[in-house]
């Protein structure tokens, strides 16, 4: 039995080296927050804010670090469409703060008791930091004379604009048109719906998000005119093609307010309240407006807003609440059997 | 191949074919990976690598491949040798139970986990009461990736544990030898090559895994996205370099972890001439 026992102790060296050095790995590797490490903050946000909120998570430590040199902080964005991260943080995401594209998906969170109903009035400006609008993106010299919401079921005209049933910033597209509609000489729900159903009509494609509509638009040149929130109209009039895009702004459209909150769930268990609460306030002070502005985002600040009125001319506009709110919008225009599925059906 | 000569152009054409398949979908998109990745020059590359979003990413991938690789390297050795060395009612649903996790989708393996330990999930409240976060951390990535990586060691080691059949092993057991003691000297011994090969498969598919882990993990970049999570991030804020530099260093890992395979198995042929089979 002799070579089997030197063999067994071999085999036993091996075995227990090869464990040794799995378990060091790991040891070395290990991610999880270290008690010295700084203190993390999470803002879950929707898709299109990526740069804004990296630009203004770095200009927040800054800012943190400077009144508390005893607390680091790293703040921290995660994006994704605005209905899977809303999904995500009621699943169990350690979202500090959320910055979503519409206040329903907040709304949601606070049915699951995330955040007091009350949330929205937390916050000055409705807790909306950074409001847009939903405008029209032409090819260049605008070939089609396209001005106005009636020009877009004209015969000729092809628009393109994600499907609103998708949750998130197509929403607003949707709810531009039907407010425009309303607002016009005779206009009911009747003839508000009408003219949707002549608008669809017009759309060859029903992309299933923005960014998926503005590539449409943009790099597969389909359609005549786009319907995009502005800071992504912005972005591709002037960062993307220059000599390529006209923006037009209608003569009335709608306030699109992706809005921001704290999660009090989550920063009760993280401890993280304080710098949770100077992060929201911090994206109402100057320094953070202007950042928002140079997104192409109009601050909800008057003044920081009158620094940029070059970038944003005054449109006429109107909010969501003044169609009734966000729950009302939804039972009305986007549940199952609803005004838009009745629209595209006929 | 003889006849390789009278009817020479259909083999020709054949393997003409076969090249140019190669070459247009397994050869080509590295390259591109690499040459995308080096657009701005080596040292912008390595920058990128070196950020600290990009540094998490590459330390949490290698940490939840360890652990993965580690754990299924036993619990597949066990399985495998359970399933090939006994017969018991159910063997064959639990053989074909094993191939599960590469049928399923990888979303729906995300989604499973989410469905348990997720907050509104069937565990959610007890996990929130006891304080223990799974879902959206690294404890849920690591059980995506067990899931997923499961049948690995498990299938290359059956047919290889089931053509060694038990006449060894009695005989072991006839003189004395304990169950450790007949697996770590007798059974595993001979199946090492398989082991290893399976291991190392495991490894590749650990570290690239996308679509469970995407679904579990949160999207958080420094914090829970792994290597190829985190390119996914990179390339949609259009930052291609870093998307590519990330893509060519996970790339070069997979590579590595299937060239010691096949090196491994090419060694394996030559000395002990063991067939091992591939699933």
């Amino acid at each position: 039995m002799k070579p089997s026992a030197s063999s067994s102790t071999r085999h036993t060296r091996r075995a227990l080296f090869a464990g040794g050095g799995a378990a060091l790995a790991c040891a070395l590797l290990f991610p999880g927050r270290s008690a010295h490490a700084t203190m993390t903050l999470l803002n879950v946000s929707y898709d299109p804010t990526r740069e804004l909120y990296r630009d203004i998570n770095s200009l927040f430590q800054e800012h943190w670090t400077s009144e508390h040199p005893q607390m680091p902080l790293s703040a921290l964005t995660s994006n994704g469409g605005s209905g899977a991260q809303a999904r995500a943080v009621l699943e169990g995401a350690p979202a500090d703060v959320v910055s979503l594209g519409l206040s329903r998906d907040i709304d949601i969170l606070a049915d699951y008791g995330l955040l007091p109903h009350d949330w929205q009035k937390r916050l000055p400006y409705n807790s909306t930091p950074f409001s847009s609008r939903i405008i029209f993106l032409v090819r260049k010299g605008n070939p089609k004379n396209i001005r106005d919401w009636d020009d877009l079921v004209r015969d000729d005209v092809k628009v393109i604009t994600p499907n609103p049933k998708t949750p998130g910033g197509a929403r607003w597209n949707y709810m531009a048109a039907w407010g425009w509609a309303l607002q016009q000489p005779g206009g009911s729900d009747a003839s508000a719906q009408a003219y949707m159903k002549k608008l669809f009509a017009h759309v060859p494609v029903l992309d299933a998000g923005a960014r998926g509509a503005t590539n449409s638009f943009v790099q597969r040149g389909l359609g005549d005119v786009l319907l995009a929130w502005e800071n992504e109209a912005l972005l591709a009039a002037r960062d993307l093609g220059p000599d390529k895009f006209d923006i037009v702004t209608p003569s009335v459209t709608i306030i699109a307010e992706p809005p921001v909150a704290l999660i009090d769930r989550n920063v009760k268990a993280h401890g993280t309240q304080e710098a949770a609460q100077a992060y929201l306030d911090f994206l109402f002070m100057p320094q953070a407006q202007a950042i928002g502005a140079k997104h192409y985002f109009r601050p909800a600040d008057p003044a920081v807003a009158a620094q940029f009125k070059e970038t944003f001319p005054y449109v006429p506009t109107f909010d969501i609440a003044s169609l009734g709110g966000w729950k009302a919008v939804h039972k009305k225009h986007f549940a199952s059997g609803g005004l838009f599925d009745q629209i595209i059906s006929q | 191949m003889s006849n390789g000569r009278t009817k020479g152009l259909p083999g020709l054409s054949l393997a003409v074919m076969s090249w140019m398949i190669v070459i247009l979908i397994l050869i080509i998109p590295p390259i591109l990976i690499f040459a995308e990745a080096l657009h701005s020059g080596f040292v912008a590359a390595i920058q990128n690598l070196l950020m600290p979003d990009a540094l998490m990413a590459i330390r949490l991938t290698l940490f939840i491949t360890v652990i993965a690789v580690s754990i299924n390297a036993i619990c597949g050795t066990l399985s495998a040798w359970a399933l090939s060395k006994y017969r018991f009612p159910g063997r064959a649903l639990l053989i074909s139970l094993i191939e599960l996790p590469i049928s399923v989708s990888p979303v729906v393996s995300g989604l499973i986990w989410l469905l348990l330990f997720g907050a509104q999930g069937w565990w959610g409240d007890f996990l929130i009461r006891h304080n223990i976060t799974i879902a959206f951390a690294w404890p849920g990535i690591l059980l995506a990736t067990l899931f997923v990586t499961f049948p690995y060691v498990a299938r290359t080691l059956l047919p290889l544990m089931e053509q060694q059949g038990r006449d060894t092993e009695e005989a072991a057991a006839l003189l004395g030898a304990g169950f450790w003691h007949i697996l770590l000297h007798i059974t595993l011994p001979e199946a090492r090559w398989a082991l290893v090969s399976g291991i190392l498969l495991t490894t590749a598919r650990a570290m690239g895994e996308f679509g469970a882990v995407s679904v579990i993990s949160g999207h958080i970049p420094g914090m829970t996205e792994t290597m190829p999570l985190h390119i996914e991030t990179l390339y949609n804020s259009y930052q291609s370099v870093a998307a590519f530099s990330m893509a060519a260093l996970l790339a070069m890992m997979a590579m590595g972890t299937v060239g010691v395979r096949a090196l491994l198995e090419a060694r394996s042929h030559s000395t002990s001439g063991v067939v091992s089979d591939l699933t």
